[in-house]
């Protein structure tokens, strides 16, 4: 499979670009940077996790970002308690979207193509529209955080350089996971069920047990990814998971590349990196990359990732 | 007379008003290889669906070696030791030939929600997949994706999957289909070889492999069994001639 011949040359220099940024950031605008760097990895989580769904197991998920919702309100209504306690918070984060994963998955992975992708987008609005209603919570309006999680007791997310590392190092854990789990035995007859799931239940096995664990997993991810948005923001709205987020994810996994994990990093970079700059110049940016997108999905089939591989090709061929 | 692997009692199965398995009986026995032959549309590939648990039958019993199967899903049949090949070539298009047999391999070996460990690198699984592609000669393109296989590569390739499975009862759904004169001699000659091992049931067009390789046909029309028996004995039977050998054996 492709993942496997892959050079690691260019994950290796995606990480190093990010390890090192905040270097660079220090001699700019540094605050601002940052900011903009760690959502970059927060949602770079996300992209992943749906990349797996998508890029691996053919499941594309329009209700994604209801797990980072479901993270970013965990670590919020905590908040609003008093516990910011990181060991307590983020393990009920996880456990609380892996919950939401197995129920939902229950019934979105009964369905196929096109009513999959309805039915994520339904409980994904359903979810939405509850974080609107908890009124003691902000409501529509949101929630503001008091404070970042903290780590038995120490507030050490408090500075932005920590907890941009944090952050990475949170990437780099999700990354080398999904990585080892696509080679895995499990990850071997996830990918089979989306090339032909027929085949695979009739030499034994039960495909769909084997998605809605695929399914547990890439909605833990997301909501760790919505866990550290909140702490990023220092806020957390019903907007988190509106189903815009959930197509913005899915437009940095295409635009990336599309089932190769660090395509969908790729990706999330370069969708809020060009929504900062084109957002800077008019603000209907999405006027300008509406465009860019439709050329990308046209014209390179892998993505931005599919796209550098085209032009190196046809370069060392003369 | 021990148990036969396959039982298959008044099976029956319609769509709306259209009954397309009209109560089929039949049993395959240890090592036996039956043919099913008829007319299209006779409904035999429905019947192999009925019996690897991809469609549910209306009424009838289905027992594999003495189990009730009827209502066990395709997983669940796959471990009690049931294969089959399909019709239109069904194999996993963007994996190696290999892994495509070593998958089956994981089926019956362990646990597979391993998530840790890169599952191609596993020798037990490659040097038994490498075992059952030997069987079918593809073990020289072990390494090529399945989609750049000729088709009746891809077609051997559905036998090593099943060979591999070690299975009870294989049902093999129209082997031969579109393949040239020399593929289909290549694909009767490893049939013939694998014959005896375990049961099989093959419904298949092409009367050379039939005849080359039935112990005993059965002749489906209108969803019904019209004859059963040695080979010789149906050839002779004259309401088989009328509804279907008569043309092609002339």
């Amino acid at each position: 499979m492709n993942f496997v011949r892959r050079t690691e040359a260019l994950p290796i220099a995606i990480f190093l670009v990010l390890a090192l940024a905040p270097v660079a950031a220090s001699f700019g605008a540094e605050t601002y940077l940052l900011n903009l760097f760690t959502r970059v990895m927060i949602y770079g989580i996300a992209a992943l996790a749906l990349d797996f769904l998508c890029g691996y197991g053919g499941l594309v998920s329009f209700g994604h970002a209801a797990f980072v919702g479901i993270g970013a309100y965990t670590a919020a209504i905590f908040g609003a308690h008093g516990v910011s306690e990181i060991a307590i918070t983020l393990p009920v984060a996880l456990i609380v979207s892996a919950l939401f994963a197995y129920l939902t998955g229950t019934v979105c992975l009964r369905t196929k193509s096109v009513y999959f992708i309805m039915i994520t987008l339904a409980f994904g609005q359903m979810i939405y529209f509850v974080a609107g209603s908890l009124s003691p919570y902000g409501g529509d309006d949101g929630l503001t955080l008091k404070l970042r999680s903290t780590l038995f007791g120490f507030p050490i997310l408090q500075n932005d350089r920590a907890l941009y590392y944090a952050v990475l190092l949170f990437l780099l854990g999700s990354y080398l996971l999904l990585r080892a789990v696509v080679a895995s035995r499990f990850g071997r007859v996830f990918r089979g069920s989306k090339e032909n799931p027929t085949r695979m239940a009739t030499i034994g096995f039960h495909v769909f047990s084997y998605q809605r664990v695929a399914y547990v997993i890439a909605g833990c991810l997301g909501g760790l990814s919505g866990f550290l948005l909140a702490n990023a923001t220092e806020f957390v709205s019903p907007s988190y998971m509106s189903w815009q987020r959930s197509g913005e994810l899915i437009i940095m996994v295409l635009f990336g590349g599309i089932g190769t994990l660090h395509g969908a990093i790729v990706g999330a970079a370069a969708f809020l990196l060009l929504e900062d700059m084109l957002g800077g110049i008019t603000e209907n940016w999405k006027l300008i990359f509406g465009p860019m997108l439709v050329l990308i999905v046209l014209f390179a089939r892998g993505g931005l990732l599919g796209l550098a591989t085209s032009i190196k090709e046809r370069l060392s061929r003369g | 007379m021990a148990e036969p692997v396959l039982r298959i009692e008044n099976l029956r199965k319609n769509f709306g008003g259209l009954v397309v398995t009209d109560g089929v009986s039949l049993d395959i026995n240890e090592g036996e290889l039956h043919a099913v032959i008829g007319p299209n549309g006779a409904g035999k590939t429905t019947l192999i669906n009925q019996i690897s648990g991809t469609l549910e039958p209306s009424d009838g019993r289905i027992y594999l070696n003495g189990t009730d199967i009827t209502a066990l899903p395709p997983d669940k049949r796959a471990h009690l030791g049931l294969a089959r090949s399909f019709q239109i070539t069904s194999v996993l298009p963007r994996f190696s030939a290999l892994e495509n047999v070593a998958l089956a391999v994981q089926a019956r070996a362990g646990s597979s929600y391993q998530f840790m460990g890169r599952a191609d690198k596993e020798t037990a699984l490659n040097d038994a997949a490498m075992a059952a592609l030997t069987e079918v000669a593809l073990d020289k393109r072990a390494d090529l994706l399945a989609a750049h296989l000729s088709h009746g590569e891809k077609r051997a390739l559905e036998l090593a999957i099943a060979l591999a499975m070690q299975p009870k009862l294989l049902l093999l759904d129209e082997p031969m289909a579109g393949t040239g004169p020399e593929e289909s001699e290549r694909l009767i000659g490893v049939l013939q070889k694998l014959k005896g091992r375990f049961a099989m049931m093959l419904v298949e067009h092409d009367m050379n492999a039939v005849f080359a390789l039935a112990d005993r046909i059965s002749v489906l029309t209108y969803g019904r069994i019209l004859a059963s028996g040695k080979p010789a004995e149906v050839r002779a039977d004259p309401a088989v001639m009328t509804a279907y050998l008569g043309e092609e054996l002339e």
